[in-house]
């Protein structure tokens, strides 16, 4: 057990200082002279010149990366040049949106999944797990933002339930509720597909083996077999594809956020790359790994609660 | 009043179709099967694997449902009752499995696991727990391991607790003994005959294996392609087989270690 989690924190570490490592050296040594990205090619030299200083690339390359890193892990990542801010509140003022955002979609996704592929499973072979079995492959072959679209024609622009995007600031919670819920879904929708089909084949696959039959005999209704028994045997690979879902949907914001016009890091990415602001796209590119990285270090930790035969090996 | 009673069970299974028209083929995996058992008989149903015995098991279970004939246990047509009336009746009737290894909820605890059945039936009883345990020669601290944690043996033993937590008048062993080692089969029969003795258990034994089936059961079934072809006291089967399908069976079983 100890041993497990040792491993799986060094690995977690190893891979973030790799991470760091790429995510410097493609911004920083192969496409060129940063200067020249940030200022276009008709800089002058006098330019050019004057904000490889204020960049500090005039110091060697290693120098830079370990004054990078330093600078990440006290949460400064250096001056925004188009915003002429600190990197760091460009972030803190939108991490909330972005991490609302993954959240509630990882959670409205896990709602619609889990229901929709358990009943699918329990309804094995007749209409119903057709149905819903139609539904999710259409689905899944739905990219997000066509379907973001499809969500803002038919639920602000025809019935006017709620705002086509834009956000009024958590200062009117309602509002802001309101004006999330559509990105929500969009973000949700695709991802519940994928994850009910899993959660479908792999309590089909649990409901194969005896115990579920012996739970029957016992006498527990369908619903207690479903939830007591296939559900949480059948929870590996489900918590497998969960970890990857959920890098999927903080991945996912970027283009959510600039479909609806929110104030979150995906949009905050975009403009920095539209204003080759360096610095902060840096900044975001490392974000999104360490979130993404962070996903799969927990979906590690989580497999030893599941699995009491790992518990015990661990 | 016997005890289970089974009418002219027939259970056929759709094919892959063949043709886009027309009727699509079926496999008849029962055909017509008739027989009794009493209160406290042991009952063998033996056939070469594919002659219908599991499937015959699933319709005692009232697992799945026979295409035609009837199934009575007590008296009660349990394809008959609805849903709620079935489980208050499943108590009355367990089963065991073959396989020990997938038989047992692997994430619970198999105190938690043997005590469910009590659970379903709204009773706490923590005793009965630990007289069950002892009942199959396991010791009710074992409660507090997972099932990977035992052998093959000790975990059909676990899964008979848990049958016998009910107090069952049937126990239904489909291939029970099938996938354990000889020495550790004999210590299981052994156990299925001890229980049958004590709880006065009437126990329906599937196998394929006839030399298992002659060493404990009363009554016999021969199955072949779904078909019943022998039944009666075993005795009687065993020294005068009235089939070649049966001799060879014996031959079978005779060759064995
Ligand atoms: N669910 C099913 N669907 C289709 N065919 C089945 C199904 N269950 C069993 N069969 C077929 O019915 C026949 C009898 O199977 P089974 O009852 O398992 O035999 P046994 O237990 O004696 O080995 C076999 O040919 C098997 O392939
Ligand atoms: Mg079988």
């Amino acid at each position: 057990m100890m041993y497990f989690l040792i491993r799986r924190t060094v690995g977690f570490i190893a891979t973030l200082i790799a991470v760091s490592i790429v995510v410097f050296a493609v911004m920083n040594i192969l496409p060129g002279d940063p200067a020249l990205t940030i200022l276009g090619m008709d800089a002058t030299d006098d330019a050019l010149a004057a904000l490889r200083e204020d960049l500090g690339l005039n110091e060697p390359l290693l120098a830079r990366y370990f004054g990078w890193v330093a600078g990440a892990l006290t949460g400064d990542f250096g001056l925004s040049h188009s915003f002429r801010v600190p990197v760091s509140e460009l972030i803190s003022e939108r991490l909330a949106m972005t991490i609302s955002l993954a959240v509630a979609g990882m959670l409205l996704t896990l709602l619609i999944a889990l229901s929709v592929g358990i009943y699918a499973a329990s309804r094995h072979g007749k209409a119903g797990d057709w149905v819903t079995m139609f539904i999710s492959q259409l689905g899944i072959a739905v990219p997000a933002f066509w379907l973001s679209i499809l969500l803002v024609l038919l639920f602000a622009v025809n019935l006017r339930w709620l705002p086509p995007g834009g956000f009024p600031g958590w200062s009117e919670p309602v509002a802001a509720m309101r004006s999330l819920i559509l990105p929500t879904v969009a973000l949700a929708l695709v991802q519940s597909a994928v994850l009910a089909r899993v959660t479908r084949s792999s309590a089909l696959e649990v409901m194969r083996q005896d115990f579920t039959r012996t739970a029957r005999a016992s006498g527990l209704s369908q619903r207690r077999i479903l939830w007591r028994h296939v559900l949480p045997n059948a929870l590996v690979p489900i918590v497998t594809i969960v970890g990857m879902q959920f890098a999927a949907l903080v991945t996912g914001t970027i283009v959510i956020e600039n479909v609806f016009y929110l104030p979150g890091l995906g949009r905050l990415i975009f403009q920095s790359i539209a204003n080759r602001d360096l610095p902060t796209v840096q900044a975001l590119v490392m974000l999104f790994a360490i979130i993404v990285v962070t996903a799969n270090f927990v979906v590690d930790l989580l497999y030893v609660l599941i699995d009491p035969r790992l518990k015990a090996r661990a | 009043m016997t005890l289970l009673t089974a009418h002219n069970l027939t259970r056929r299974y759709p094919l892959p179709r063949t043709k886009l028209l027309g009727k699509a083929p079926f496999l008849t995996a029962v055909s017509n099967v008739s027989f009794e058992i009493n209160p406290g008989e042991t009952f063998g149903v033996v056939g070469e694997s594919g002659s219908g015995k599991s499937t015959l098991a699933r319709m005692a279970m009232a697992f799945e449902a026979p295409d035609d004939g009837t199934i009575l246990f007590e008296g009660q047509d349990i394809h008959a009752l609805n849903a709620p009336d079935l489980r208050r009746l499943r108590p009355d009737f367990q089963m065991i499995f073959q396989d020990p290894f997938s038989s047992l909820d692997p994430r619970r605890k198999v105190g938690w696991s043997i005590a469910e059945p009590l659970r379903a039936m709204g009773i706490t009883a923590p005793d009965r727990v630990a007289e069950s345990f002892e009942q199959v020669g396991l010791h009710a601290a074992d409660g507090d391991k997972y099932p990977h944690e035992f052998s093959g043996g000790q975990r059909q033993r676990i899964a008979i607790a848990r049958a016998i937590i009910t107090r069952p008048k049937l126990l239904i062993a489909d291939e029970a003994v099938s996938a354990l080692d000889v020495s550790v089969q004999a210590q299981i029969l052994n156990l299925l005959m001890d229980l049958q003795d004590s709880l006065g258990l009437g126990i329906l034994f599937i196998s394929h294996d006839l030399a298992v089936v002659a060493s404990i059961c009363d009554t016999l079934l021969v199955m072949q392609h779904g078909k019943p072809l022998e039944y009666g006291p075993a005795v009687d089967i065993l020294q005068n087989p009235s089939h070649t399908y049966t001799r060879s069976l014996l031959t079978a079983a005779g060759d064995k270690p």
